[in-house]
């Protein structure tokens, strides 16, 4: 069966969505983690945090800030679709919603380097 | 009217929801031939088995929908020429629905949850009382105006992957038919009916695709019915009324 | 497979992370300049009651979040049955919780 629906650009927000979301919660235990590592003794923590300065954890890291990002903005065009009246400019809030998680990925990875 | 030479290469499924396959038919292009001249000319000239629902031809009855090259589609106002691809056509019948045999789905789910979502109207008067007085203008029957020419046709439900992946959920149009109701102000049934629908099959497993809007053929728009009762529900839960 | 209620603490916990993942997120590219240091996050959040309250409804919140999340994902792509997918859900946020409260005490006490 075709899925023609599934290459309109409302259906491939939602699983942009999805797919963000899921990775975020997939990374958050990590990330949690990471921070408790101070609990003990900060240099731990530190010295974590030097690899982080190597570049392609730099380029993983901005790709996280992208999907938090898409996540936000993707959700906030899910809770104004919810709760205010219908607009109908549905496609161009969609497309907002990626544009800015990408200025915000790519904002970090300026200050990154 | 000029009768073409050109031959329509046409996949049609066949057979039952357990067992189906597709099968091709050469059918002669006409001037303004729809979907559904294809299929009843299949069904006249090479199988006269071949089972499929219309009345009306018209767009008024809501029984030929069917896919139509994997888009939901009422089969009497889709014109051959718009969605020929290459010479092709694929045929078959809609999405989310048993199949009966051929392009015959069961819509007893379908209607089911119209009943489930208290698509009902519950009168609050009898016939002895004055007719209920409501302007035209009214911000509530302009919103219940708005969403209430559906005919019941499925080519949402079809196209809805809520509904492909539970297919439990109410479904776009019978969820579009209690928002009609719930901005009647005759009716009596207001949180009755807005418990039914945010039950843990209903509205509020929406993920506004979108694609309920995108394909329905008289322009209405579930998505935006499904939204605002998400936003009923939602206040008259907050209100302790649900 | 989404009631009121988880559809409601759902979206109350994404309004509530709507200003805190803004601040999250400018908080981000303003401190990764130079690098991230352990000295310089834990110098801007130890012993800060502000702090402490941001990241624990941080927390908070984005548990509640994540597992109403993750409970519809396993639903619709996997098929699992109500009493798995609330285990599931309930282990998972309890998990969360716990790792982000020890990750806050870390950073703030």
């Amino acid at each position: 069966m075709s899925l023609a629906h599934r290459k309109d650009s409302l259906w491939i927000v939602q699983f942009v969505h999805r797919i963000s979301g899921l990775l975020l919660v997939l990374f958050l235990p990590v990330h949690f983690y990471v921070l408790g590592l101070a609990l003990n003794d900060a240099a731990e923590l530190d010295q974590f945090l030097k690899w982080t300065d190597s570049p392609a954890v730099k380029f993983a890291e901005a790709g996280l800030v992208g999907l938090l990002g898409v996540h936000l903005f993707g959700g906030l065009r899910i809770l104004a679709l919810e709760f205010l009246p219908w607009s109908p400019r549905q496609k161009t809030y969609a497309a907002t919603a990626l544009a800015l998680s990408f200025v915000a990925s790519v904002a970090f990875l300026l200050r990154a380097f | 009217m000029s009768q073409s030479k050109e031959l329509l290469q046409v996949s049609v499924r066949r057979g039952t929801e357990d067992e189906s396959g597709l099968s091709t038919y050469e059918v002669p292009q006409q001037e303004s031939q729809t979907i559904l001249d294809v299929v009843t000319w299949i069904q006249r000239h090479r199988e006269p088995s071949l089972s499929y629902r219309f009345a009306c031809r018209v767009g008024m009855c809501g029984s030929c929908a069917m896919m139509v090259n994997g888009e939901p589609r009422w089969t009497c106002r889709t014109h051959v020429q718009k969605v020929l691809r290459d010479g092709r056509l694929r045929i078959e019948p809609l999405r989310n629905l048993p199949v009966i045999r051929d392009l015959v789905c069961d819509m007893t789910e379908f209607f089911d949850k119209w009943t489930r979502a208290k698509g009902v109207f519950e009168p609050t008067e009898t016939r002895d009382d004055e007719f209920a007085a409501i302007k035209p203008s009214d911000p509530k029957r302009m919103q219940a105006n708005a969403a209430i020419e559906c005919i019941n046709c499925a080519v949402c439900y079809a196209a809805c992957d809520t509904v492909n992946l539970n297919r439990a959920y109410l479904g776009p149009a019978a969820l579009n038919r209690a928002w009609t109701l719930a901005n009647d102000d005759r009716d009596g049934a207001y949180y009755d009916r807005l418990a039914a629908v945010s039950e843990s099959d209903g509205c509020m497993n929406c993920h506004s695709h979108q694609s309920c809007m995108t394909y329905c053929p008289n322009e209405l728009n579930p998505t935006a019915s499904i939204a605002g009762l998400k936003r009923l529900a939602s206040l008259a839960y907050l209100k302790g009324k649900l | 497979m989404v009631d009121l209620r988880l559809y409601l603490a759902q979206r109350i916990s994404a309004l509530v992370m709507v200003p805190l993942v803004f601040g999250h997120l400018i908080l981000m590219i303003y401190a990764v300049q130079n690098g991230f240091s352990a000295d310089e996050i834990l110098a801007r959040t130890k012993g800060s009651l502000g702090w402490g309250l941001y990241y624990g409804l941080f927390v908070f919140a984005v548990t509640i979040h994540g597992a109403i999340g993750l409970r519809a994902i396993l639903f619709e792509w996997f098929g699992l049955n109500k009493t798995l997918l609330n285990s599931i859900s309930w282990a998972v946020g309890l998990v969360m919780l716990a790792l982000g409260i020890r990750a806050v005490i870390a950073v703030v006490l």
